[in-house]
């Protein structure tokens, strides 16, 4: 992967700044500090700007390792779109309708993170309601399978969804709040269905502190 | 560049040397353990220590740089406060458009209003305009649940922080000429009207067409703050007789009572600092403090029903500027009307 220039840097930087702002976000680390160590966030998802506000709430050098993991049809729609995922947040766009068993998302995912990139997923798959957090895909516990040496970080959305609900496009500054929580792994002899139901736990444990 | 009058240099210096003293204060409580005071309440008393020096820092550097970038500070706060009381109050996804008027439109409407002193628009903007406004659109969205609920909490916190808070910047645009002051010809008309000089723009350091208003908005400031921390030092000493247990179990009768009695004691030492004479200014810090310390009380049962403690604690992590302004909120209307009445009634 290509090094940002200086002009896609800077923006990046403005970017993450302005979506820190109208977000309100406040931060918060429970049991887990930032690190550039490789990592998997996963997130519960309500609105279109998850991606933008977990991505600028982790400090600058963190921020430039770590890739979100984003839906191909809505991001490559319209050049500044294209260029803002492809150059500034660098997202890995993944095909949600077209999946090649050959090239599935998680081996794609895997490639492009290489030994030096995070991800950030939303295990959801689609933005949820803001009330409850839905039931987790797989491709969580298979990036978890094989490569057990990533750190699963699970991360609280909270109050983003009223910033800028699904189908608004004008976001109201309201505050809301990214809780970053203690990493869990994969265990051994866990069967898929318990990994997931952990990690979704992990998540909703967030809510509560 | 002109220099400050020897009043505003009395009120400010006082203010610092206070400041001063309380800060000192504050540290050696701070480290003498021994006294045996509660470590949590120090500390609380340290934040908001913290807090007075930043106003009274931000006022400062806002009467220097000039009334726009007061009203602007004034603004901003608004702009916060509103944040924080929305994102407590629960709304609905079809109260997102309407929002997005607040937050975008009303807000800064006002506030440009405030700044290029058109009374005849900032005092009716919102009661009459946003109130009308938002009722129909909410209908519009389309979600009759909860609908008169929903409509109500929007425009109350439109209220509450943007319309009366705007008040205290509104002190620096508005000069009332007296009646007797205009032309015997005029004095018919004079009489119904109330006239006023335009002031000048800003850019200008301490223009002297401002000073008496930058001392009368920093006397509301300081007299408005010292009622809160002496209803909380009377209330700790005297305190028995509880306003509203249910709502505030921290607000007694001796607090409010003992807080507003002391502030306009205070206020009127501080007659020589302000236009206006002893009897007005004794007046003028009653009622706006009994007002403002009872806005306190409102936004804790608003913040009781929520179940919280501060607007602040909300979401982890921020300062809570509605907690720190909601009594300059309520007081700020009274004051201003109780000013306008009382140049009205001063002899040229």
């Amino acid at each position: 992967m290509e090094e940002p220039t200086w002009f896609q840097s800077t923006l990046a930087h403005a970017l993450a700044l302005t979506a820190r702002i109208i977000s309100g976000a406040s931060v918060r680390w429970i049991d887990c500090q930032p690190d550039t160590c490789q990592r998997v966030y996963f997130a519960n998802h309500t609105s279109h700007l998850d991606a933008l506000v977990l991505w600028a709430s982790l400090p600058g050098e963190v921020r430039r390792l770590t890739r979100p993991v984003a839906a191909r049809d809505y991001w490559q729609r319209g050049w500044i779109r294209r260029y803002l995922a492809n150059r500034v947040f660098r997202a890995l766009l993944i095909d949600r309708y077209n999946i090649k068993v050959h090239r599935s998302p998680v081996d794609e995912m895997l490639r492009a993170i290489g030994d030096r990139y995070s991800l950030i997923v939303f295990p959801e798959g689609h933005r949820n309601t803001g009330e409850e957090i839905g039931q987790f895909k797989s491709g969580l516990y298979y990036l978890a399978k094989k490569r057990p040496d990533l750190e699963l970080i699970p991360v609280h959305i909270d109050n983003l969804n009223r910033v800028l609900p699904r189908g608004e496009f004008l976001p109201v500054p309201l505050l809301s709040c990214i809780t970053f929580g203690p990493p869990i792994w994969l265990q051994s002899g866990e069967t898929k269905a318990e990994f997931l139901q952990r990690a979704r736990q992990a998540v909703l444990r967030l809510k509560e502190q | 560049m002109s220099t400050p009058e020897a009043q505003t240099l009395w009120l400010v210096g006082g203010v610092i040397l206070l400041l001063g003293m309380v800060t000192l204060g504050g540290m050696y409580l701070k480290r003498r353990l021994d006294l045996g005071l509660d470590p949590a309440a120090v500390a609380q008393f340290h934040r908001r220590v913290v807090i007075w020096w930043l106003l009274c820092l931000l006022l400062a550097t806002a009467f220097i740089l000039g009334r726009y970038w007061t009203v602007g500070l004034f603004g901003l706060m608004s702009f916060w406060a509103l944040r924080e009381y929305v994102t407590l109050t629960p709304t609905r996804r079809s109260d997102h458009r309407a929002l997005f008027w607040v937050f975008f439109v009303f807000t800064p409407a006002q506030y440009v209003a405030v700044a290029l002193d058109r009374y005849e628009v900032y005092s009716i903007l919102i009661p009459v305009g946003a109130f009308l406004f938002l009722a129909i659109r909410v209908a519009m969205a389309g979600d009759f649940k909860n609908y008169l609920e929903r409509v109500a909490k929007i425009q109350v916190g439109l209220m509450i922080c943007v319309y009366c808070l705007s008040f205290a910047p509104a002190l620096l645009t508005r000069q009332f000429v007296p009646p007797q002051a205009s032309p015997v010809a005029e004095a018919t008309t004079a009489a119904a009207e109330v006239h006023r000089v335009p002031p000048p723009a800003t850019g200008v350091i301490w223009p002297e067409v401002h000073e008496e208003r930058a001392r009368l908005l920093f006397f509301f400031v300081l007299v408005v703050q010292l009622a809160e921390v002496l209803q909380y030092g009377w209330g700790h000493l005297l305190g028995q007789h509880r306003i509203a247990p249910e709502v505030s179990p921290s607000r007694t009768w001796e607090g409010f009572l003992g807080g507003v009695a002391s502030a306009t004691v205070v206020g009127a030492a501080l007659s020589w600092a302000v236009p206006f004479p002893l009897w007005q200014t004794a007046l003028l810090a009653a009622a706006t403090t009994a007002v403002g310390l009872a806005g306190g009380l409102v936004m804790s049962a608003i913040k009781r029903d929520r179940g919280v403690e501060d607007y602040g604690t909300l979401i982890t992590g921020h300062a809570g500027v509605l907690d720190r302004i909601d009594t300059l909120c309520f007081a700020a209307p009274v004051f201003f009307y109780l000013t306008q009445a009382f140049y009205l009634t001063q002899p040229a």
